[in-house]
């Protein structure tokens, strides 16, 4: 305080130019308002500070909606009691700048009440002013969460009971009983000490993020004499003698010395740099079209691939795919999705196409892959005649019916037991339809399954597999 | 001698500065202002430069203080 | 290039991320998982912002705040989750932010379930927050596409300053198909507009409030021109065999590729069959529809849900010829050859 001359500070506009009407020089807020207040401190500190120009004011739902109006700073109005969430969109966009949201008890306590809980527990580097005046003053004066006991509101007219209401909810204490937040405190705008008390504190607040510290908030207990219907004065009284009485003062939660300064890794990666990261500067092997040279029957296949959650089944189509996509034909995998996946049962349907594919979905297919009974049971009926099924002897005891298709059988899961694990079933069926059919070769394969497994040390036990299934079809000749 | 200058034309009549002057050296005066208030005004002298009514008052540029002489 | 075998919803990220999307905030749901899975996987390694928000509309608020930076920003959600950003892409267009929003429908109204159903359509493209708004909506039917895109609809929501769908049903999400991806694009947009945190773009706003009605009047005259420009300018739909075609099928996303088959078949047959597909289902290709309507002699749309298209078609010409409507619910996908007797009992 080595000012010789208090002034409007510079972090306010000097005019109000975003103000509609003849009046830009004024305040929109009602004799006695603590906005004002809370403004003029808070305008301080940013002057003080020197980092008005940096800085990203978010106008909250309520009186304040036109904090706009007066701050010398970048604007931004956010939904009614989303200011949190907006600010860390503000933040982590631009980790340079520093964002005030400004916010009322209804907008911060009710409405946005998950919004704040969910940001001060990220910890964001954000700073909040959380004006509780324990009332809705924009709205008509209803109760606010922040709202005493016996409190009569235009909502609460008897006054808030604990029983229809229940009791003011204390937002620092609250936030306090999270790990992450910096630095919270309430304070009060009433006399003179009390007012200086709550300008020390905004400003450790503002500092707390300027320094990269975290989240820090301060809930100002705030004068609304019109929604009182007090004089300004007696309003003053009433924060003293009322809601200091519940909202008690104090620090809550101060880190600000132990917290490291925290802001987050700057990168900046070339075009070629990014394709890379994204897996798009890799170049698969390619292979030639099989199509002319396996029968016709086996040509431009419409797989459906059906088993238990946990056989494979997703993996086998997609493996199946990617193949065929190695051989540069049109390829589409179309999974059963979501909660089946977990446990029930599972199907795929595939497409490998020298033409264009139009409707990805397999309904009359071409092949079967059945891993389980209910699957042979399920989709027999849908091969086309002439189609082809492969059915997994060691879950399933009986035959097809049709007779108008070729049907395979091949124990696969006894077989991928023998090989070492249940999971490369699925491998055994691929090894088997490719012999079969020829229409994807080896090569192939295992050239896909390189893209297709992510952990890397499966992929002997897989590639043994396929081989064993190509041996099984061999041997059937 | 340090001095306060209330702006009258920004002054909406809370009083808050009165209450919290401790040189009780402000007053409401008759006059009604632009905006329809009774505004504040200095008694012109007794002023201590505390700065206590600048931080009370809720309007960015209603109160101004000068705390050294000028 | 070279193919990527993926899922549609992961090659929207990969598609975002080339088109230079800086910042994604969302919340899981089936059947658009994937899409924050593969962000979350991404993002991150090239320095970018991906953050799973508390709820949907966290999430979307999260965006209002980083589109205002001037950064490409993007959520991806489905129908339950669509309901609850309405309110941050209703402040989002009428505060002019570009935001993208993935939608990959699901069945519903409630909780419903996660098949593929197109019943979010009016939802989409007839506003759905409040207020005079539109936003495009691009309704892709491959992988390919969902990659294209999505590009593409981070470039109209930048052109416009308005928020813009991706929108499909499931299967389109959870599909894999090859990809080529296109290079990777340094931006270089300007964005008078934005927030910058510095002292050039200090007296900048973003807001929707007007409280004058006169001025909140100008601001959505504003508004709507912009749309009336979309619909001049971003109008995108595909045809084919319609050049002598006699019955015109009409559908979005799987639909449309379902129908694709289908008119091969009723070739085969001899009809004299073709598709029309909306590539953008706001702004809705009334015109392209108009003119074919000039020599078909009936339509047929179809539809994942109720009817909510087909009203669009009829309005498109004016009620002039008859539009037939068959549509599944509930995530029932209709077969290629349940659509060929439905073609055969009108045609």
């Amino acid at each position: 305080m080595a000012k010789d001359i208090l002034e409007k500070p510079k972090g306010f506009h000097d005019v109000y130019f975003y103000k509609p009407g003849d009046d830009k020089e004024n305040t929109h807020y009602c004799p006695g308002c603590g906005h004002g207040t809370a403004h003029k401190l808070i305008a301080e500190a940013l002057e003080d500070f020197g980092v008005a120009d940096r800085t990203i004011m978010i106008s909250p739902v309520g009186c304040s909606v036109f904090v706009y109006y007066y701050f010398a700073t970048g604007n931004i109005q956010a939904a009614h009691g989303r200011a949190p969430a907006v600010g860390t969109g503000l933040k982590r966009a631009n980790p340079d700048s520093i964002v005030i949201s400004y916010q009322g008890d209804g907008d911060l306590g009710a409405i946005g009440g998950n919004n704040i809980l969910q940001a001060a527990n990220r910890g964001e580097n954000i700073t909040v002013f959380f004006i509780n005046n324990a009332i809705y003053g924009m709205t008509g004066g209803q109760m606010a969460p922040t709202t005493l006991l016996g409190q009569k509101t235009m909502t609460t007219p008897y006054g808030r009971s604990i029983q229809n209401e229940g009791y003011p909810i204390k937002i620092c204490e609250l936030l306090a009983s999270l790990e992450s937040p910096t630095y919270l405190e309430r304070v009060a705008i009433t006399d003179t000490k009390h007012i200086m008390k709550a300008r020390l504190a905004i400003r450790k607040a503002i500092k707390t993020q300027i320094d990269n510290k975290g989240f820090s908030l301060v809930e100002i207990l705030s004068p609304c004499p019109t929604g009182w219907r007090m004089t300004p004065v007696d309003a003053k009284k009433w924060i003293t003698e009322k809601m200091m009485d519940y909202f008690k003062l104090g620090v809550f939660k101060d880190l600000t010395k132990e917290r490291k300064p925290y802001s987050p890794p700057k990168m900046n990666l070339n075009l070629d740099e990014v394709e890379e990261k994204l897996g798009l500067k890799e170049k698969p092997p390619t292979f030639p079209s099989t199509m002319s040279d396996i029968k016709e029957q086996y040509r431009n296949p419409r797989i459906k691939v059906a088993g238990f959650g946990g056989q494979g089944v997703l993996m086998l189509g997609n493996l199946l795919a990617e193949t065929g996509m190695l051989h540069d034909y049109n390829v589409s995998w179309l999974p059963s999705y979501g909660p089946e996946m977990r446990g029930g049962t599972a199907n795929c349907q595939v497409h490998i196409d020298e033409g264009q594919i139009g409707s990805p979905v397999v309904t009359d297919s071409t092949v079967l892959v059945a891993m389980n009974k209910p699957s042979l049971d399920k989709f027999e009926p849908d091969v086309v005649p002439g189609g082809l099924i492969l059915y997994n002897t060691s879950m399933i005891d009986r035959k097809p019916e049709r007779t108008d298709v070729e049907a395979i059988p091949v124990p696969a899961t006894e077989m991928a037991d023998e090989i070492g694990s249940l999971r490369v079933a699925n491998m055994i069926m691929i090894g088997a339809y490719l012999q079969k059919t020829g229409i994807l070769t080896k090569d192939s394969i295992f050239a896909a399954l390189d893209i297709a497994i992510k952990h890397k040390q499966f992929i002997p036990m897989n590639r043994q597999a396929i081989e064993a299934g190509i041996e099984h079809v061999k041997n059937m000749d | 001698m340090p001095r306060m200058e209330v702006f009258i034309d920004h002054c909406k009549g809370c009083e808050l500065c009165v209450d919290v002057c401790p040189a009780g050296v402000i007053e409401m005066v008759e006059e009604i202002n632009k905006l329809g208030y009774h505004p504040a005004k200095y008694k012109g002298e007794g002023c201590t430069g505390c700065g206590f009514c600048f931080y009370a008052c809720p309007e960015p540029d209603a109160i101004t203080v000068y705390k050294k002489e000028d | 290039m070279t193919k990527e075998l993926i899922k549609g919803n992961e090659a929207v990220v990969k598609g975002a991320l080339l088109a230079g999307c800086k910042t994604f905030f969302g919340y899981p749901i089936t059947p658009a998982s994937e899409i924050a899975h593969a962000a979350a996987k991404f993002f991150p390694i090239l320095g970018r912002t991906f953050l799973q928000g508390e709820s949907e509309v966290a999430s979307i608020n999260m965006c209002y705040g980083a589109a205002s930076t001037g950064v490409r920003a993007m959520t991806a959600s489905s129908g339950p989750g669509i309901s609850l950003k309405q309110e941050g892409i209703s402040y989002a267009a009428g505060s002019e932010l570009p935001i993208v929003i993935i939608y990959i429908m699901r069945g519903g109204p409630g909780l419903g379930n996660i098949a593929p159903e197109q019943g979010d359509y009016n939802q989409v493209v007839k506003g759905g927050g409040h207020g005079n708004y539109k936003t495009m909506v691009l309704a892709p039917n491959c992988a390919q596409e969902m990659c294209d895109l999505t590009i593409h609809a981070f470039d109209v929501a930048d052109k416009y300053r308005n928020p813009v769908y991706v929108f499909t049903d499931g299967f389109i999400g959870q599909m894999m198909e090859p990809v080529e991806f296109p290079k990777a694009r340094e931006l270089n947009i300007k964005k008078d507009w934005a927030l910058l945190g510095n002292r050039e773009t200090r007296d900048n706003l973003v807001n929707s409030i007007y409280l004058d009605p006169h001025e909140l009047e100008d601001h959505e005259i504003h508004l709507q021109e912009k749309y009336r420009e979309m619909e001049e300018n971003e109008v995108m739909f595909e045809e084919y065999k319609l050049d002598d075609a006699e019955l015109v099928t009409m559908g979005f996303g799987i639909v449309s590729r379902i129908l694709k088959t289908t008119v091969d078949k009723a070739r085969k047959k001899g009809m004299k069959v073709g598709l029309l597909r909306p590539i953008t289902l706001f702004p809705f290709p009334k015109k392209q529809i108009k003119d074919v309507a000039e020599k078909a002699k009936s339509f047929l749309v179809v539809e994942l849900n109720n009817g909510q298209m087909v009203e669009d078609v009829k309005a498109s010409i004016f009620y002039s010829k008859p539009v037939h409507f068959y549509g599944r619910m509930g995530g029932v996908v209709p077969s290629v050859n349940e659509l060929l007797d439905k073609l055969e009992e009108i045609y």
